[in-house]
């Protein structure tokens, strides 16, 4: 058994990303307002409550079905394909908003969730979260929130509003998200 | 809740190198492989790290895969970011180019890497950039690319120039390319710098230094290659990127790839 090579350290996007990885659609992983599309939207703040304005999400999930999408063209959006990946930079209000779709169980009887990345001036490595559906019958039996303390726990699930989910993001302070490391 | 104010820094680069030295001493022998995310040399990170350790989870099915790219996302021309205007753009010339892989040394094949940098004054074609350095209109400095059956890459560009930033006073960041890169599954998602030889700013920067373990340091940074230098033409840097994190069962590709 070789020994595993040794990872590339992250560094911070820094605040110059904007002309370089946002581009036209990314975050509708399907048409807005499209049958069957929800808004997936909130803020993100820093320690002292104030909005980050020079944050990038990306989210990757499985269909409304359960299943792992593996088409391409994220980056030239068809309308028609689903690809599972978004990714949205955060407004002067730190608010950022993904078009998409409920994502589906890929097991039976577990929950499901957006996988999401988060990247930042002034965050010099992502955090990895998960962003869970309000209210679904199978979070009472997800690994990860049932080994969680119920304030934390609180931090990675969503609240339905009109248009579909609202999740805020908190890097620090009272109501800080639970990022995550994977085994 | 007061909105922020911009005050102007005041300390000095020997102010902020001597906060740096103390955190290195602080964490000699550590071998801490990832950036500290609370670095305060980095003012920007006071507010912006997370104070609680991440939570330990199995990864799900979904963070077992990756997102998928393919020609349909990029066009190969993405790759040289010289030919972006009608004429040359101006600097040195380089090409960059290495292999990704996973920390079991497999190649990350068909995987978008993406990459944004300044032009050779410095500076970035952004609304919020202030350094007054010239734009150049031939050179956007950014770039996309697929790596291809090996996880290779390859970019064609300009050596981008050290720029001034407003961490403390007479802060310059060394000079570097900022890269995007997938892994074979999305918990190897990885946004870095890349960095050129013997750069002396390395020394000064909060943002490198913020990695102590100089190991770990010196895996950012490129090194020259004289057989990717093309005669005449250009200087070539070579940079390898390895994706660690769990991903899904390896497969052996179809046809042989030995
Ligand atoms: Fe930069």
């Amino acid at each position: 058994m070789s020994t595993p090579d040794r990872p590339t350290p992250g560094q911070t996007i820094g605040p110059f990303f904007g002309y370089a990885l946002p581009y036209e659609g990314d975050a509708d992983l399907v048409p807005p307002g499209s049958p069957g599309s929800i808004r997936l939207h909130g803020k993100v703040y820093d320690g002292a409550g104030n909005p980050i304005p020079d944050a990038l999400l990306e989210i990757w999930q499985t269909d409304a079905a359960g299943n792992v999408p593996q088409a391409e063209g994220s980056l030239h959006r068809d309308g028609w394909t689903f690809t599972g990946w978004g990714r949205a930079d955060t407004d002067l209000n730190g608010h950022y908003t993904f078009s998409t779709v409920l994502p589906g169980a890929s097991e039976d009887g577990a929950a499901p969730f957006f996988a999401l990345t988060v990247f930042a001036r002034g965050l010099l490595d992502k955090l990895h979260t998960r962003i869970y559906l309000p209210e679904h019958p199978a979070n009472a039996g997800d690994p990860l929130l049932v080994s969680l303390p119920e304030d934390e726990r609180a931090t990675l699930v969503a609240t339905a509003d009109a248009t579909g989910l609202r999740f805020d993001i908190h890097l620090q302070g009272d109501r800080e998200t639970t990022f995550l490391t994977y085994r | 809740m007061t909105a922020p104010t911009k005050k102007p820094p005041v300390e000095t680069q020997a102010d902020l190198s001597a906060e740096i030295e103390k955190l290195e001493a602080d964490s000699a022998g550590q071998n801490v492989r990832q950036p500290l995310l609370d670095y305060p040399p980095y003012r920007s990170s006071i507010l912006r790290h997370p104070t609680k350790d991440p939570r330990h989870a199995d990864p799900e099915t979904i963070e077992l895969w990756a997102p998928c790219f393919g020609n349909s996302d990029v066009d190969p021309l993405e790759a040289d970011l010289t030919i972006a205007g009608s004429n040359e753009p101006i600097g040195e010339r380089i090409t960059v180019s290495g292999r990704v892989t996973d920390g079991e040394g497999r190649p990350v094949r068909n995987q978008l890497v993406e990459i944004w940098q300044a032009n050779s004054a410095g500076r970035y074609i952004h609304k919020r950039e202030q350094h007054p350095a010239p734009l150049d209109p031939n050179f956007t400095g950014v770039g996309r690319c697929i790596t291809d059956s090996e996880g290779r890459y390859r970019f064609q560009t300009i050596k981008p120039g050290p720029y001034p930033w407003g961490n403390h006073i007479n802060a310059w960041r060394p000079a570097h390319i900022h890269f995007s890169l997938f892994g074979r599954a999305f918990t190897q998602r990885l946004i870095t710098q890349m960095y050129f030889p013997s750069d002396p700013l390395f020394a000064l920067d909060p943002i490198y230094q913020s990695i102590t373990d100089q190991k770990a340091r010196d895996a950012l940074v490129a090194r020259y290659d004289h057989d990717l230098s093309t005669p005449e033409y250009s200087m070539g840097y070579h940079w390898d990127i390895v994706l660690t994190g769990p991903s899904r069962t390896w497969t052996e590709p179809e046809e042989g790839d030995l």
